[in-house]
């Protein structure tokens, strides 16, 4: 990773209405400090509806358009269309939604947006979980942990949507994982993504103390945990879905050192712990086999 | 130009003079000759919009409130389902205050599957906000895109304008086709008074509180009661450029009528084919024929209503566990101002032919002293 000049500008206030510790918040900060003051949120059902603050207020220098919790993407397309037809061309319009709006109620006007390749860019800050309405299961969740919707004698037990699979099914131009535990790395993500056009993706983990069952002071921790451990590795996907391009260039660290100091995988034995690594490890390597694969790929000018 | 086209071009005409910038849609029966033509007229350049070709009619209406958030024009149209699946959104665009103009191809709703017409789906959206006004000709229709649009724009509600699936949606009729560069004197380009702009940024649909919550849907109210002059005086000034006006309700015959039916879509005009043989025999009988649903127009209805010794109501719809919805909405126009009896009579659910025939049992049973429901009469059911 090469360092990347943060912008001192801050479009993001002091005063909001965020947890602790809370990685959606510094997902923000950082993402608007790479996407500047021409920027347009579409924000739907999420942390964020609160997070901004309450009428008549708000935590952001940028215009928001809060809507519908399963209608970023749609409302952010006509709200781009919209732009460039009063004559605006250069506003970038970003849908930032939770893992909910996204991998569940949001997908199907996700999925659409990105078939119909809108010019927009779409963030969804993932923190596993419903965490708005107090920490149901989501699609998002990971396998073995506990909501309060999957009690610890029903822990989770399917894996968490592979979104970017899902994404790169969809041949847009960019595709992207970040973490706020790498902010130079997460601000040069969405620098790129902003100067392209179509449809941009942009997948943040965002650890939640609350819901995590986590100390505030260790979510930027665990959000390095989660890269180092392969757990969220860091990615990219260009040339329309097809050129993977996988970050190695850390030391790895446990999957076991990222679960046990959440409160939510407490619950789980050695065992159980090993066979997530396992999986984790499968994951991994499909991943890098499709960066070779890409590599090998003709006729593709990178 | 006149020309001779359905009821679904003629809204397409009518969106197509409007200066509109944003349109989405999801297609269905019996709506899709509003998007396709609209998709030709875009293809073309004849019209300059995006047309956001979206994959349901949620999307459909959120792209629109983006749209129109944006402060431009937005347009989209739908039917039945497609209508029900946008409720959600039709409430956010009241709330936010975007002037969207929606057509609603009036369609049962299933199951059993129908794709004919009945007013289920539109007046089941009644209480959302939305203005709605019930068409009953192809230039009627055509004429009503461009009114509704300077209705939604001066009282910033949305407006959904309705016509009936197939009679009025495919049946072919001669309309007087209105050009942009006449209708720019009557809508000239839309202004947003608000609009998301990074020059000026602002959170639009934050968390309101119980402190403000209260006093937006009180503005909403005193607009809605605005609109009520609002339609009319849009109308009247319509009339000044184009020569055509339609009224927010339509009396026929009604001076000296004993017995007034009352009417919406085109229902009204079979009806007014049976006034006129009745009157040919002496029956002293007339029509009321109501156009604008939202806001309903209590005082235009009561002058022409308080003047007949019986009301009787034809509803395309039912409000399960209660009554017809047009017969609802005159009981509660009238109640407690004149004591004219008023009877209910549905037919016509799911595209069942409402004709002469159908009319003239109404108009007989309405006429005659013979007792009969006063709140609901159904005239044709099989059972």
């Amino acid at each position: 990773m090469r360092p990347a000049k943060i912008p001192t500008e801050e479009l993001m206030t002091s005063g909001h209405l965020a947890c602790q510790g809370c990685g959606a918040t510094q997902a923000m900060r950082f993402a608007l400090k790479a996407m500047g003051p021409k920027t347009a949120l579409v924000i739907p059902a999420c942390c964020w509806s609160v997070i901004d603050g309450p009428f008549p207020h708000t935590s952001l220098k940028v215009p928001i358009c809060h809507t519908l919790f399963e209608a970023a993407a749609s409302t952010a397309s006509g709200l781009k269309a919209g732009l460039e037809m009063r004559g605006d061309t250069e506003t970038v319009v970003m849908a930032w939604a939770g893992d909910g709006g996204t991998f569940d109620i949001g997908i199907q006007a996700l999925s659409g947006a990105a078939e119909r390749n809108e010019d927009i860019m779409y963030c969804c800050y993932d923190n596993e979980a419903y965490m708005n309405t107090g920490i149901q299961r989501s699609s998002a969740t990971p396998v073995g942990a506990w909501t309060t919707t999957t009690p610890v004698a029903h822990y989770k037990k399917r894996p968490k949507k592979k979104i970017i699979d899902i994404m790169a099914a969809h041949s847009i131009p960019y595709i992207a994982t970040a973490s706020v535990a790498y902010p130079q790395d997460l601000i040069e993500k969405f620098r790129r993504a902003r100067e392209i056009k179509g449809t941009r993706f942009m997948h943040v983990l965002a650890p939640c103390p609350t819901g995590w069952k986590l100390a505030p002071e260790l979510s930027v921790a665990m959000a390095r945990l989660a890269v180092t451990s392969r757990v969220f590795p860091l990615i990219e996907v260009t040339d329309n879905g097809s050129t993977w391009k996988v970050w190695k260039d850390f030391e790895q660290t446990p999957v076991a050192d990222y679960m046990k100091p959440q409160g939510r995988f407490r619950h789980l034995t050695d065992k159980e712990i090993d066979s997530i690594e396992e999986e984790v490890d499968r994951n991994w390597q499909i991943m890098l086999s499709r960066e070779r694969l890409s590599a090998d790929l003709p006729g593709l000018e990178r | 130009m006149r020309k001779v086209i359905m009821g679904n071009h003629a809204v397409s005409y009518g969106v197509r003079a409007c200066d509109v910038k944003v349109l989405s849609a999801y297609p269905i029966t019996p709506q899709t000759q509003v998007v396709e033509l609209l998709s030709e007229m875009c293809a073309s350049g004849e019209i300059d919009a995006k047309f956001i070709k979206v994959e349901s009619e949620h999307s459909a209406m959120t792209a629109c409130v983006g749209a129109s958030a944006a402060g431009v024009r937005a347009f989209t149209a739908t039917s039945a389902q497609g209508l029900l699946l946008m409720h959600e959104v039709l409430h956010w665009a009241v709330g936010a205050r975007l002037p969207i103009v929606l057509a609603n191809i009036n369609r049962a709703v299933g199951p059993p599957w129908s794709i004919w017409t009945d007013q289920n789906d539109s007046l089941s959206q009644r209480d959302v906000g939305w203005l709605q006004i019930y068409c009953e000709s192809n230039q009627e229709t055509q004429d009503t895109i461009v009114q509704a649009f300077k209705i939604a724009e001066t009282v910033k509600l949305p407006v959904m304008l309705v016509l009936d699936a197939f009679f009025l949606s495919h049946t072919f009729e001669i309309v007087d086709i209105l050009e942009a560069k006449d209708v720019r004197k009557f809508l000239p380009p839309y202004v947003a008074e608000t609009k998301i702009d990074v020059d000026d940024p602002h959170s639009f649909g934050n968390l309101g509180s119980p402190s403000e919550y209260f006093e937006l849907r009180y503005m909403i109210q005193k607009a809605m009661e605005e609109a009520r002059d609002v339609v009319k005086d849009v109308d009247i000034e319509f009339k000044e450029h184009f020569g055509r006006g339609y009224g927010v309700v339509h009396p026929y015959r009604c001076d000296g009528a004993d017995v007034i039916l009352v009417t919406s879509g085109t229902v009204a005009s079979t009806t007014r084919a049976v006034i006129d043989e009745m009157r040919d025999e002496g029956i002293k009988i007339g029509s009321l024929k109501i156009r604008l649903f939202r806001p309903f127009p209590v005082e235009e209805v009561y002058e022409v209503l308080s003047k007949a010794k019986k009301v009787a109501v034809i509803d395309r719809n039912i409000s399960f566990g209660h009554h017809g919805i047009f017969f609802q909405e005159i009981k509660s126009a009238l109640y407690g101002r004149t004591d004219v009896p008023i009877f209910g009579y549905i037919t016509g659910l799911g595209g069942r032919d409402v004709t002469p025939k159908v009319i003239r049992e109404i108009a007989d049973r309405a006429v005659s002293d013979e007792k009969q429901e006063r709140d609901i009469n159904w005239i044709g059911v099989k059972v």
